[in-house]
């Protein structure tokens, strides 16, 4: 069943219109790879499907309803890996992740985070303050925060960026195991990794088409003018 | 949904009609209130002819507001409808109050010497116009600081619903502050007592100055539709050379 | 727990753990009042006279100065943006964010604003009021100023464009804090001013949150 849809999105950010026409559609389980060369939309498009934005048209909708009608609903669906990672230089890892945790669901224990932290082998880190970590291993423990607590929804932005082959193997894994539970993905990415059985979207074809709407109208624009 | 190429369009044509009576009414008006209030009407008994001060001065102080409410107008239409074209209207009107909220302080600073014998008194009418001239400049200040210019009139529009809310809340704390300080002995600019020998021209020159500021305003939109343009030509230029 | 506490704790053990920065504020504030005998000269007649008002205009620089920092290290290390997609309104993030800036800056100003007085020689009758109005009135800054901090997120030049935005809508609180203290020292009562900064306080108290959650809205866009 679709659960997880946008339709007919159009994006415009940054006075240019990003992507135009673009329409999914995610059931239980399934995944899409977002394809695209620099400044093509990919992150656009996930921060549109977060709720950060706002598409200029178009409907992203959960179940028939539009995500915008209750944003904070969709907020407890859903985790999101963007391009920083959120890690604060003064708190423990675990203190770091606890917070998180504790904000989605206030009875979770200390055990998610830990089982978290050991998936992605960095069990060690949780004592450690965050200004001793490296990019791969921040990269990490932000992906851990997404393990440590149940969202139907997984965002990824290039999550596999920092991250080194032992622990892209077990991320990869723990979003196999995400899927075969039912849940969603969404995921952009350089690398030709491909996760397994996924949908594809190129956003390339979307703006190709947005490009040449824009001239269009610009040269109509310009003649009126 | 594309309103933010069409509209502009049907816009510009309105105003190429429009502009050149705006522009004529301005001049009408302009040269009757100044005749009116340099020629026609009578120095004060008091005041002799400094009094002629006023007739800019009024204006420029209730233009002032006008404008800040126009502003704050634009911008609430420009964040609940996104309509692209208050988003201009309320980037062209900023410098446009803040140049008759100066007006109106450098006004009432000239006005001030002979009457209160130094240029500047911590009145309370002047010193709200002060505040206000804050108000504009820190909206035109945050209108600029972003890179992308929708970023800078989304936030701005914010600080400007905002200012215009606080208003009132300065106006009435000024007021209240300069009794406390200073006896109301002064006299006030532009008092209860008009006359109708001094209320025409200033009337005159209050339409003048409204006309006046359609005028630019017109002008500042083409302008910055103009901009926005040079900018989406910039922003192709890019886009293709990123394929090569 | 409910999210509102939990961000509260958490922007209250980062304070904590990075020590310094109220403390800075504190001392800016000493520093700055501490200048103006040497400016005006150590009188004590003319220091009483304007301790209230130095006093206040201090306190209102250092709670700005501080402001920047409300959000800006969250929006720049993606913190922000993630706040944003918790199950929680973001008016009530921003409320917690504000009472932290309140207690790790306002609450030391408040403490540290009776040495100072003693500094100006301010008459011993208004110690008590320049206190209660400092309550009353610097909750109130800090809901106007994450309204600000929350505008300049992404500009160009953040703190200075902060002191342009903020500084003029201070202007209210001032004087009713500043007319409160003079007024009782003066032998007058400063009840009127003190239910104005009041109403003040609980007007911004429901409004600044939810435009600044506005404000934060269209940063993250």
């Amino acid at each position: 069943m679709v659960k997880f849809t946008g339709t007919d999105l159009v994006c415009y950010r940054g006075e240019r219109t990003v992507f135009q026409g673009l329409t999914f559609g995610l059931g239980g389980g399934e995944a899409v790879m977002l394809r695209g060369a620099n400044g093509s939309g990919k992150s656009s498009l996930l921060r549109l499907m977060a709720g950060l934005g706002r598409p200029l048209s178009g409907v992203i909708g959960w179940q028939g309803q539009s995500i915008a009608d209750d944003p904070e609903a969709h907020n407890a669906r859903l985790h999101y890996i963007g391009h920083h990672d959120p890690v604060k230089p003064v708190l423990t890892v675990a203190e770091n992740l606890g917070f998180w945790a504790a904000l989605r669901s206030p009875k979770e224990d200390t055990n998610a985070v830990m089982a978290a932290l050991e998936r992605l082998g960095i069990g060690h880190l949780a004592g450690v303050p965050g200004r001793f970590l490296s990019a791969g291993q921040k990269r990490r423990v932000n992906l851990a925060r997404v393990l440590a607590s149940s969202a139907d929804l997984w965002l990824l932005d290039e999550p596999q960026t920092a991250l080194d082959k032992a622990a892209e193997h077990s991320f990869f894994d723990a979003i196999a195991e995400h899927r075969s539970n039912g849940g969603m993905v969404v995921m952009s990415s350089h690398a030709d990794k491909n996760l397994a059985d996924a949908m594809e979207i190129d956003l390339g074809k979307f703006q190709q088409e947005a490009r040449s709407g824009g001239a269009a109208t610009g040269t109509k624009q310009e003649v009126q003018a | 949904m594309f309103h933010r190429f069409a509209n502009p369009t049907r816009f510009l044509k309105l105003a190429d009609v429009i502009q050149p009576w705006i522009a004529g009414a301005t001049l009408v008006l302009l040269g009757a209130g100044l005749y009116f209030g340099l020629f026609a009407s009578p120095p004060d008994y008091q005041q002799g002819e400094t009094v002629r001060l006023m007739y800019i001065h009024v204006p420029s102080a209730w233009m002032a507001m006008f404008c800040y409410s126009a502003l704050a107008g634009s911008c609430a239409v420009a964040l609940i409808w996104k309509h692209p074209l208050a988003d201009l209207a309320a980037r062209a009107t900023a410098p446009i109050g803040a140049a008759f909220t100066f007006l109106a302080l450098v006004t009432g600073s000239l006005w001030g010497k002979p009457m209160w014998g130094t240029w500047w008194v911590w009145d309370a009418r002047l010193t709200s116009m002060l505040v206000l001239l804050f108000l504009y400049l820190g909206y035109i200040a945050l209108n600029n600081a972003f890179d992308d210019p929708q970023r800078g009139s989304k936030s701005s529009a914010i600080l400007a619903l905002v200012g215009f809310v606080n208003v009132p809340i300065i106006k009435f704390s000024v007021d209240w502050w300069n009794t406390l300080h200073q006896p109301a002995s002064v006299v006030k600019m532009g008092g209860p007592s008009i006359h109708a020998d001094i209320l025409l021209p200033l009337l005159l020159m209050a339409a003048a100055f409204t006309t006046y500021y359609l005028w630019v305003l017109l002008i500042r939109i083409r302008t910055e539709v103009a901009l926005g343009k040079i900018r989406a030509r910039q922003m192709q230029k890019a886009q293709t050379g990123y394929k090569g | 727990m409910t999210g509102f506490m939990l961000i509260l704790r958490r922007d209250l053990h980062l304070a904590m753990r990075q020590g310094m920065d109220s403390l800075m504020v504190v001392m800016f504030f000493v520093i700055a009042v501490v200048l103006f005998p040497f400016g005006v000269g150590p009188e004590s007649n003319i220091l009483a006279r304007i301790a209230p008002g130095v006093i206040w205009v201090a306190a209102l620089l250092a709670a700005m100065l501080s402001l920047e920092r409300l959000f800006q290290t969250d929006y720049e290390d993606g913190s922000l943006e993630l706040l944003a997609l918790q199950p929680i309104a973001l008016e009530i993030t921003v409320m917690a964010k504000v009472v932290a800036h309140w207690l790790t800056t306002g609450l030391p100003l408040i403490v540290a604003a009776p040495l100072l007085a003693v500094l100006m020689n301010l008459p011993d009758e208004g110690f008590v009021i320049l206190i209660v109005a400092l309550v009353l009135g610097t909750p109130t800054l800090s809901l106007i100023g994450a309204i600000g901090a929350a505008l300049i997120l992404g500009s160009r030049r953040g703190g200075i464009l902060l002191s342009l935005l903020v500084l003029p809508l201070y202007i209210p609180v001032l004087i009713f804090g500043v007319s409160a203290v003079d007024a009782v020292i003066s032998g007058f009562e400063a009840k009127a001013q003190l239910l104005i900064l009041g109403g003040i306080f609980f007007a911004a108290l429901p409004l600044c949150p939810w435009v600044g959650a506005a404000a934060l809205r269209q940063a993250l866009d």
